[in-house]
């Protein structure tokens, strides 16, 4: 058998997931995050084995993925910095922010410094609108951004002072799921029936009153 | 003026830094509108929601009650919680997510109870990285605190809530598209009919489809009843609604204003809400209802913040965005970025809507540069009348879903208010608005 590219902690975390559906290729896409977050990108090991966890091949892994803005199927930068240009925050400067953007981190939009540090995007609508332009480092929010903060935020985080806010590109959730595993089908359909008659009690205790509502 | 003094419904919590957290949530009424809704029977709860003519949030507008109505009885069935916010200019339910998520939860809990499912998938934007941390650990506070899980406050009923990332595409905001994506594929919205999910939704089985500014009214209609809320707003416009307001405002932000009492002349100048233009500038224009409506001018600015009051005037209220836009601002420009967000958010199945975006993008830009002809004008709105023939409100379709027949409205509108604007644009070789940053990006 050949080595697993997944961590076995990280497989652990991916059969856990994909418990909490009903048909496992609905954990496709949560285990591509997953996978981002042990590679800061998702490599084709990485898809292989998701093909697997999830009963698809590879290429549907990728045919997938590639739909996603966030799923990276190339290397990024070890922080994303999407800047939004839509509408929102063009009219309160987005472009001369992206312009910005450019020369503070001499790269082109869509491309990663040559340090691996960096990648420039520019994004559509994030959804931060009240706080224009806006940008997100690896989908954390930074509002009301001029100039001078962008510098700023670009030396806080070559400084690593901000680590414990971004974590490297590909972490999403830092907090696990640890209530409510999936209730199993012959327990619901007991509970069913025991709120049924609870219901019925109830309904017969209180007279009409329950019927309206009160 | 008329910025009325309804209550806050879904954000009363929002003053406190805390808002987030479980002790807040309860040491401020929370999940006592579950507790009420527990002691009723599951028709009684539709019952309620159904009488308060509670239009949804997300974008159609449609009735939550009705919606729940349709629902084909199954032994299994699901409700889908769309937090795919991603509707340009469009940040409330970001915001609830992040600040009030057992709000939402709560609201979840009474919507699943009322439609008997027993499990939910709470599908949240992807990009929201701190509103999925924060709904996983409210979701995991509520089983904690018996309000998930099995047997809910000693009811008898049970529910699994699953958060679910989306990864980023505008297009799974649309309730098919987003159930594909929650089946693990790419977000291709399905073929109607069937128009609901209600009838074959989720892994082919009956789904409700719920927005999160939706549910989150759940909890407020069950402890202070139906009354309470209808007393609100007019009509069918029942309520209050969050407004996300942007672009050259003096207080950006999300607003929750009573519907039908309030205009967007509040929403834009109250001190208390928007404060008006800044820089001493005329409003140009605004879009009302995201970047899929039709833009309204200066001489609508008192229409009333309502459904149907602004389905009548030619435009929609959407998904509750509002962009304000200055007399400095190039309507070229502004039509061209918004052509831009579907050429790029396009899923590429319907030829009109993959190829027509692409084109118009590019007439759009090249008129910006001062590179456009005259025939231009013509050009825009014969490719315009291929995705949403006659160009007219509401807009005729030739594609699955509405993304690609939304395209039209902001070239129809800016060509429609600022003709003279484009033909200027065209005789000069230059934008009249001078030059701007982001000549390369296009």
């Amino acid at each position: 058998m050949t080595e697993q590219h997944l961590h076995p902690e990280v497989m652990a975390r991916a059969r856990e997931i994909v418990a909490l559906y009903p048909h496992p290729r609905s954990a496709l896409i949560p285990l591509c995050h997953l996978a981002q977050e042990q590679d800061g990108w998702l490599r084709p090991e990485a898809m292989a084995e998701i093909a697997e966890l999830v009963g698809v091949t590879a290429a549907e892994v990728l045919g997938t993925a590639t739909f996603y803005d966030m799923l990276k199927t190339e290397e990024v930068g070890t922080y994303v910095v999407a800047v939004c240009t839509n509408i929102a925050c063009m009219l309160r400067g987005a472009y001369e922010l992206l312009d910005h953007a450019e020369s503070t981190l001499g790269t082109r939009t869509g491309s990663t410094t040559a340090d691996g540090v960096f990648t420039l995007e520019d994004a559509e609508c994030l959804a931060d609108c009240g706080r224009a332009p806006c940008l997100q480092v690896n989908h954390r929010f930074f509002g009301d951004v001029t100039a001078e903060s962008f510098d700023r935020l670009v030396a806080e985080l070559r400084a690593g002072s901000l680590d414990d806010t971004v974590p490297p590109h590909g972490t999403l959730v830092r907090i696990r799921r640890d209530g409510g595993l999936r209730v199993d089908e012959s327990s619901l359909a007991a509970e069913r029936t025991a709120a049924a008659t609870a219901m019925a009690e109830r309904a017969a205790a209180a007279g009409t009153d329950a019927k309206a509502g009160g | 003026m008329a910025v009325t003094d309804a209550p806050r419904i879904v954000t009363s919590r929002l003053d406190y830094d805390d808002s987030h957290t479980l002790e807040r949530y309860l040491a401020t009424g929370g999940y006592e509108g579950l507790r009420k809704a527990l002691t009723m029977t599951p028709e009684a709860v539709s019952h309620e929601v159904d009488a308060v003519s509670l239009l949804g949030r997300g974008g159609a507008g449609f009735p939550a009650g009705r919606k729940w109505s349709m629902l084909r009885k199954a032994p299994t069935s699901y409700l889908v919680v769309n937090g795919d916010e991603s509707e340009p200019a469009t940040f409330k339910d970001h915001l609830l997510v992040e600040r009030d998520p057992h709000q939402l939860v709560e609201g979840i809990v009474i919507a699943a109870y009322a439609l008997q499912v027993t499990t939910v998938f709470l599908y949240i934007r992807g990009e929201f990285a701190l509103g999925l941390e924060r709904a996983t650990a409210a979701v995991n506070d509520a089983y904690g605190h018996g309000a998930l899980g099995r047997d809910i406050f000693g009811s008898g009923f049970s529910l699994d809530v699953v958060v679910h990332p989306g990864a980023g595409a505008y297009i799974c905001g649309e309730e098919t598209a987003l159930l594909e994506s929650l089946e693990g594929k790419r977000g291709f919205p399905r073929i109607k009919p069937p128009y609901f999910p209600a009838a074959i939704g989720l892994y082919g089985e009956p789904t409700v489809v719920n927005n999160v500014e939706t549910l989150s009214n759940l909890p407020w209609i069950l402890v202070h009843g139906s009354e309470a809320f209808t007393a609100l707003g007019e009509g069918r416009s029942t309520g209050t609604r969050l407004f996300a307001l942007a672009g050259h405002v003096q207080r950006p932000g999300v607003y929750e204003v009573e519907m039908v009492k309030t205009t967007f002349r509040d929403l834009i100048y109250a001190p208390v809400l928007g404060g008006g233009i800044p820089g001493g500038r005329e409003l140009k224009a605004f879009i009302p209802g995201g970047a899929s409506a039709p833009w309204f001018g200066p001489d609508q600015v008192d229409l009333p913040l309502g459904q149907d009051e602004v389905g009548n005037a030619g435009s929609m209220l959407g998904s509750g965005s509002v962009v304000v836009m200055d007399d400095a601002t190039c309507s070229v420009r502004a039509a061209w970025r918004i052509t831009r967000f579907f050429w790029r958010e396009s899923c590429g199945q319907c030829t009109p809507c993959r190829e027509g975006s692409g084109w118009l993008e590019k007439i759009l830009r090249r008129v910006e540069d001062g590179q456009g002809r005259e025939s231009d004008l013509e050009l825009l709105m014969d490719i315009s009348d291929n995705l949403a023939p006659g160009v007219s409100w509401p807009p005729q379709q030739t594609t699955i879903c509405v993304l690609g027949s939304s395209i039209p409205s902001s070239i129809a509108s800016a060509i429609r208010m600022f003709r003279d604007e484009f033909l200027l644009h065209i005789k000069d070789g230059a934008c009249p608005f001078g030059s701007h940053g982001g000549g390369s990006h296009g």
